[in-house]
């Protein structure tokens, strides 16, 4: 193993090359980065209302949510991409549509199809976890005269997201693994710039390595943040003599 | 006595009538490379590629196996022992033959850009500029396409056929790629639309000599092998008939 090319391997992974500096571009780290961020805000934000009508009690609300998250939590994350990208570019309604302008670039499919799987699933863990609720918690809002809203709000909702913390941290984790799919819809994410080293050197083992490393990074950093919000947020739930 | 020697000789019989059996080539091949080769409607590998390694096994009198390999992955695979020949249109370039020997090119091709009828694509390096190229990954073109045209955005595929994909959609303005491939693309029905932009060309030092056949180094014996059973199919016709089944133009020069 030579230094000199384990670092100029480096720099790809990192937007740059062995000549110029780093991120000059996007490939590499920051790429999946935004695959990773982008989608999980949009997903948070999405499973919020998403999740409260799963539970809704008219099958009208809840049976179309149901479906959603079935069938994004039932296909491999890779089919779906390949439907988005290859799939809808067939339809020349697509095609002809405004949102071409966004489906015909790579990047905008990624996001979208990330977007729609990371949602599906955080959906299932909230309203798992709003419907695992305490019933004296709900019996106490009521007794003190709370709207559905305002105990929706101030009640469930926080006490769902806290409870919902663990499970989340996996989903994420997961998301971050699931992007290395992007490079076969000509992405150049961690994956993509190892993919493009082993092909150039015809050595699988240092690329990967650098890319199994970066990942494992990200992924012991992710379960750190977890901890550090389960330790804070999830208190209430440690026996008390502790 | 006699029986230890008998049998000594029965072992070394076997040994060298499994050394004789076991003489079976396995042929890296992409697949998705048509009309050199692909995998037909039946699941069968056909193609320019594919007939040539069996006349050139037949010639060697040799068994051959097909390992059917993605491309960015053909030559690692080959250098990891999992294959012992690439007949796979593999250009023959010098940074590959720091790793690899070669063969005699077996033929040669052009690169051509291939846009659609109505898109006024200028080739050249000004033309280009801020066009989006479609390019097969880890090949002699995408590093062409990168060096040769600085300010073109390059998109990388695996394989020819999901840049022809993006290139119908509309998602990439041109591709770049041999002329034997993309114009026996353009010969389709989804391709009525588009044409080859500019004049194709050659340029050596990315496009190497032509396509070789290629082992490791350490296989350099085999190589010489090849290259006699190459000499013996162009001698016999076969190479021209095979070539003919595929091209209306001379593809060895």
């Amino acid at each position: 193993m030579n230094l000199d090319e384990l670092l100029a391997q480096l720099a790809g992974f990192f937007g740059g090359s062995a000549e110029g500096g780093l991120f000059v571009t996007s490939d590499g780290l920051l790429l999946t980065l935004q695959l990773q961020l982008i989608p999980m805000a949009l997903g948070l934000l999405l499973s919020i209302p998403l999740a409260f009508a799963r539970n809704a009690r008219s099958g009208w609300i809840a049976k179309p949510v149901w479906c959603y998250t079935w069938l994004f939590r039932g296909t491999p994350m890779l089919v779906q991409l390949f439907l988005i990208y290859y799939g809808l570019a067939q339809f020349e309604a697509v095609k002809d549509s405004r949102a071409w302008a966004y489906l015909r670039d790579p990047y905008c499919c990624a996001l979208l199809s990330f977007a729609l799987n990371t949602t599906a699933y955080t959906t299932e863990i909230l309203a798992g976890q709003i419907r695992r609720i305490d019933w004296r918690e709900i019996e106490a809002a009521q007794s003190l005269g709370m709207s559905r809203w305002m105990m929706n709000y101030r009640i469930v909702l926080p006490s769902a997201l806290r409870r919902s913390l663990p499970a989340y941290g996996n989903e994420v984790i997961m998301l971050l693994h699931g992007t290395s799919i992007v490079s076969l819809v000509t992405l150049t994410d961690i994956t993509g710039v190892a993919r493009h080293l082993y092909s150039e050197t015809y050595d699988p083992f240092q690329p990967f390595m650098i890319a199994g490393a970066l990942y494992l990074s990200l992924t012991w950093l992710i379960s750190r943040l977890f901890l550090k919000m389960e330790h804070r947020w999830l208190a209430f739930l440690k026996p008390a003599s502790r | 006595m006699r029986v230890a020697q008998f049998s000594i000789a029965i072992l070394l019989m076997t040994s060298l009538a499994l050394a004789h059996a076991q003489q079976t080539l396995r042929i890296g091949i992409e697949g998705e490379y048509p009309p050199f080769n692909q995998i037909d409607q039946s699941g069968e590998l056909v193609g320019f590629d594919v007939d040539i390694s069996r006349a050139l096994c037949a010639a060697m009198k040799v068994q051959c196996k097909f390992v059917v390999q993605s491309w960015n992955g053909i030559i690692p695979a080959l250098l990891a022992n999992k294959s012992d020949l690439i007949i796979s249109s593999l250009a023959i370039t010098d940074k590959r033959r720091e790793a690899l020997a070669f063969s005699n090119p077996y033929y040669v091709e052009n690169a051509i850009f291939v846009a659609a009828k109505n898109h006024p694509l200028q080739v050249s390096a000004e033309g280009l500029k801020g066009k989006v190229i479609g390019v097969q990954g880890a090949t002699t073109y995408e590093k062409m396409l990168k060096e040769k045209f600085p300010g073109v955005t390059v998109r990388s595929y695996t394989a020819v056929s999901d840049h022809n994909l993006d290139l119908v959609s509309g998602r990439i303005d041109a591709v770049l790629g041999s002329n034997l491939v993309m114009g026996n693309w353009l010969d389709t029905a989804d391709a009525k639309n588009f044409e080859i932009k500019g004049t194709p060309f050659r340029d050596v030092k990315y496009m190497g000599q032509g396509a070789g056949i290629a082992a490791r180094k350490s296989d350099g014996a085999l190589i010489t092998r090849v290259n006699a059973a190459l000499d013996a199919i162009r001698q016999s016709g076969q190479f021209d008939a095979i070539s003919k089944k595929y091209f209306k133009v001379d593809i060895s020069r």
